[in-house]
């Protein structure tokens, strides 16, 4: 376990931020307590000091996860969201999209959205904007990336890709044994 | 005791005579055999019996791995082979004059050792201030050097390796890996170690440059790492535009969509003129009659208002910007009758796009 060196919090951020926006900023300085991210094993962890110091005592081979996995550094130094970040982004997410509920369970199997199960989108969505997915309930479902506009959503066909899939909470189950 | 016949039975005799007389007998004649063996052996008596004295028991394993190739022959050896140059012993010692004694032929302490004078004779021809004992050193080192590269030709021959040339010749074709080094080997070979060379504007950095990468400690001074990623969030803030033309486009393109909206709106309500007017008189009771114009279009804005009122639960759980997708129908008239004429057509319509198969007839 180690903080992020100054690239990877760059890479990191930009990704985050293509959900988030500047609501960064909250994630970083908290007035409840300190928070921090820290890499293991090509994950990043956001975790509490607290529970930092607490998880010093763990060697670094048996540590198989402390805090939240934000997502994960690919080989290629590319950072992948993983699904658990969502209890971070949805509070925050700048753009998000409805599913009806007939179209819930397809994207919780991991289906992009498509136009006919588009409930409401934020308004002025631009395309392949990172957005959080609710239900029709207001329950955060994932996150994916708009694939049109909300201008071009209006006028597409009924079985046209609206919302690419990039995860779903379905993961805690489908890929369980993956996700630290 | 152990006695091998190593000549093979022959079968012949094994199938057509009894079997168990056959190797009875074989037996016998090799037991005969061994005795006649032991008795050759030196005997003494002890005791009143006769002992035989065994040879020490050998045991000859063979050996557990094949014997070792012969190594190839050199390229000195290739040619002598040829020439049939055949190698001569000579003695290891030889009479040295001088010293009037035996030495060794070659090696330390030898015989007209050339390297122990301490005066030599400049050649004619030589240049007179040519140090001759530096050039014999250097002559010497070079020899060394020559005998080096030749073994080590031999080996690369041997192991079937392409044999190396002398010096650094360029390859034909360098790869992208080749000349990244050599560009950085020629951008680090300047007086000031290349701390001045400017860089191309995509090049990478150098990898494998022996610097070893360095992290902050893990729980080191937390306020000053959250400092430096809010300065990262801010230097990014700062790096957009503060003008995102996308969203111009998408917002200029949404005015024009509800302009147009707005104008279908307004067209076929003059052509349902007559029951938007008797839906004002019940509204109104008539007291807009006079400014029918204005009048329809309060009617409208009051519809609108109504709609946003049953969407409004919606509204208050999202952001204050989320647009509802569920448009109105393409007729776009404001009439209440139509509105609610059509309204079951469409949650029809949503059934059918959403959930085809479970639709009942």
């Amino acid at each position: 376990m180690r903080p992020l060196t100054e690239d990877e919090t760059k890479t990191m951020f930009e990704k985050l931020s293509k959900y988030i926006g500047e609501n960064i900023k909250l994630l970083v300085d908290r007035p409840d307590g300190t928070y921090c991210f820290r890499l293991h094993n090509d994950r990043v962890y956001y975790v509490s000091e607290k529970i930092l110091k607490l998880a010093t005592n763990i060697s670094r081979d048996k540590l198989v996860s402390v805090g939240t996995c934000f997502g994960k550094f690919t080989k290629t130094q590319k950072f992948r969201l993983h699904i658990t970040a969502l209890d971070f982004l949805a509070p925050y997410a700048k753009f998000k999209v409805w599913v009806k509920p007939g179209a819930e369970q397809s994207f919780l199997y991991g289906n992009h959205v498509m136009k006919s199960g588009l409930g409401r989108i934020t308004e002025n969505t631009a395309q392949y904007q990172g957005v959080v997915v609710y239900s029709m309930a207001d329950v955060p479902l994932g996150f994916g990336v708009a694939a049109k506009t909300t201008q071009e959503c209006r006028r597409v066909d009924p079985m046209s890709i609206v919302v690419f899939h990039q995860a779903d909470i379905g993961e805690f189950i489908r890929s369980e044994d993956t996700l630290t | 005791m152990l006695a091998l016949d190593k000549n093979p039975p022959s079968i012949r005799e094994f199938r057509e005579n009894k079997k168990d007389e056959f190797l009875r007998s074989l037996a016998r004649d090799n037991a005969q055999l061994l005795l006649n063996e032991i008795w050759k052996l030196p005997t003494e008596r002890v005791d009143e019996v006769i002992v035989a004295k065994l040879p020490e028991p050998t045991t000859r394993l063979p050996r557990e791995k094949p014997p070792p190739k012969p190594r190839p022959p050199t390229k000195w050896e290739e040619f002598a082979k040829l020439k049939g140059i055949q190698k001569k012993k000579k003695t290891n010692l030889m009479w040295d004059d001088v010293h009037k004694e035996w030495k060794r032929r070659w090696g330390y302490k030898r015989a007209k050792d050339d390297t122990k004078e301490w005066l030599l004779e400049v050649p004619e021809t030589a240049d007179p201030n040519e140090d001759q004992f530096a050039k014999r050193n250097k002559a010497k080192k070079e020899r060394v050097a020559k005998n080096e590269l030749n073994r080590l030709r031999n080996i690369a021959r041997a192991q079937k390796i392409k044999v190396p040339g002398i010096g650094l010749a360029p390859t034909g074709q360098q790869s992208k890996s080749e000349l990244e080094k050599a560009v950085h080997v020629a951008k680090l070979s300047t007086a000031s170690v290349g701390k001045f060379q400017d860089r191309l504007p995509k090049e990478k950095a150098p990898r494998n440059t022996g610097k070893k990468r360095k992290f902050q400690p893990l729980i080191g001074d937390f306020s000053t790492e959250k400092q430096k990623q809010l300065d990262i969030l801010k230097i990014m803030d700062g790096k957009k535009p503060r003008l995102d033309i996308n969203k111009a486009v998408n917002k200029q393109m949404r005015e024009e969509d509800m302009e147009s909206d707005s104008k279908k709106k307004a067209l076929p309500a003059v052509s349902s003129r007559a029951k938007t007017r008797a839906i004002l008189h019940l509204w109104a009771g008539g007291a807009l009659r006079k400014a029918r114009s204005s009048g329809l279009l309060a009617g409208t804005q009051r519809l609108r208002s109504q709609r946003g009122g049953e969407e409004g639960l919606f509204l208050a759980l999202g952001p204050g910007a989320s647009l509802p997708l569920v448009r109105d129908p393409a007729h776009g008239s404001p009439s209440l009758l139509h509105r609610i004429l059509s309204k079951p057509r469409r949650t029809c319509q949503c059934q059918g796009a959403t959930n085809g198969a479970f639709q009942p007839d």
